[in-house]
């Protein structure tokens, strides 16, 4: 077992960022360490988190981490913002709503820009940088998305169980009848659920998802900290359905 | 997504950098255009806001993998803070990552946070382009 692999699999932090490095750089020494990982591998809970721009994806993420660290699971973060389509560089802001794990040995956050990637999801970094997460011992990889547009969907491919996070204000119930990213959800989520408008919503979306995908649909307040159990709960039941 | 082939020495690589406010000091307009400016120049920063302790700071430039951390200082504790950064870059084996920091400073105290190790301290008036220089030519030294 080569150096990398060992310090990997035994939880060394700084060896698993040093490897997701090199698989965003296309780095041909990755290959035969993510080689070595794989019988490490499939072990983990990946939940994507997708949703439009501000509904309160990263900060959904900070109070579920909470939740699993109760349940003395240890979470893992990919968190993806946009590249500049001008200059290249990009403003990786995420961290800065999961600030009550930063210093957490149990959580492991890793910013990652899209550099141009298609839909703004760089599958590929993202599908060996989860077995990166997964050797490394994390028990549940949240994989949060840009702020999506309505025909974004890439992040179902890679996620087992995908939660689409929406506000009370994301429009009626024809602005949900159309295609795209609502149709990927298989659970829904109503964020900013102290907000006027989320009862209405959170029903629009359960008579949607009878139609379409039988995705149950939980309220979430990140900010009062309220509907978080409830959600890890439906996030799990739904996992066990869709483990392979 | 593209493999890079064999024959290329060294593997495409975009600077990554992470600004920070670090200590009790709510001064964040600075700090902003700092991050700003990188961006602009293509330089992948993340942008980690106020009140950050050392040890926030530390972790997340470990599993963020970063070349560099800026540290934005208006609060008269860089001695102390700087120094507090340093030990846990080393005790957690990363003291290849570059620190610089920027903010009101006295000039008598930068030989000290020099030996510290912080590698540039760039004070009020400095001009965005000699921070952008200093990340994308001064961190290559570093192989």
């Amino acid at each position: 077992m080569s150096f990398p692999v060992r310090q990997i699999r035994n939880g060394d932090f700084r060896a698993a960022a040093k490897l997701i490095t090199a698989i965003e750089r296309g780095d041909p020494s990755a290959v035969p360490i993510l080689k070595a990982l794989a019988p490490y591998t499939g072990r983990a809970q990946v939940i994507g988190i997708t949703g439009p721009v501000g509904a309160g994806k990263s900060s959904l993420i900070n109070e579920l981490t909470t939740g699993y660290r109760h349940l003395r699971r240890r979470v893992g973060i990919l968190a993806v913002d946009p590249t500049s389509p001008v200059t290249g560089g990009a403003i990786l802001g995420d961290r800065i709503r999961m600030r009550d794990h930063l210093t957490d040995p149990g959580v492991f956050i890793r910013s990652l820009a899209a550099r141009g990637a298609p839909g703004g999801l760089p599958v590929l970094v993202l599908a060996e940088a989860l077995h990166v997460l997964d050797a490394l011992g994390m028990d549940v990889i949240f994989i949060e998305t840009i702020g999506i547009g309505q025909d974004q969907t890439a992040v179902a491919s890679i996620a087992r169980t995908t939660a689409v996070v929406v506000n009370p204000t994301l429009g009626d119930e024809v602005q949900l009848l159309k295609a795209g990213f609502m149709e990927i959800a298989d659970i829904f989520v109503v964020n900013k659920a102290d907000l006027p408008g989320a009862d209405r919503m959170a029903l629009q979306l359960a008579e949607l998802s009878d139609a379409v995908n039988p995705a149950p649909v939980f309220k979430t307040s990140a900010l009062k900290h309220e509907g978080l159990d409830e959600l890890i709960k439906g996030l799990n039941d739904i996992g066990k359905k869709t483990r392979r | 997504m593209t493999r890079q082939t064999k024959q290329s020495p060294r593997p495409l690589h975009r600077p990554r950098v992470l600004v920070a406010k670090i200590g009790l000091d709510g001064h964040d307009r600075g700090v902003k255009l700092v991050a700003k400016a990188l961006r602009d120049a293509g330089i992948e920063v993340i942008y980690m806001g106020l009140h950050n302790t050392p040890e926030e700071i530390v972790r997340s430039a470990v599993q963020e993998d970063v070349d560099a951390i800026g540290l934005s200082i208006l609060s008269a504790a860089h001695r102390t803070l700087f120094k507090e950064v340093m030990r846990l870059l080393k005790k957690q084996r990363a003291d290849d990552i570059a620190v610089f920091g920027g903010g009101v400073i006295p000039s008598e105290d930068i030989p000290g946070l020099k030996r510290l190790g912080v590698r540039a301290v760039f004070t009020p008036g400095t001009p965005l382009e000699a921070i952008v220089m200093f990340v994308k030519e001064g961190l290559k030294s570093k192989g």
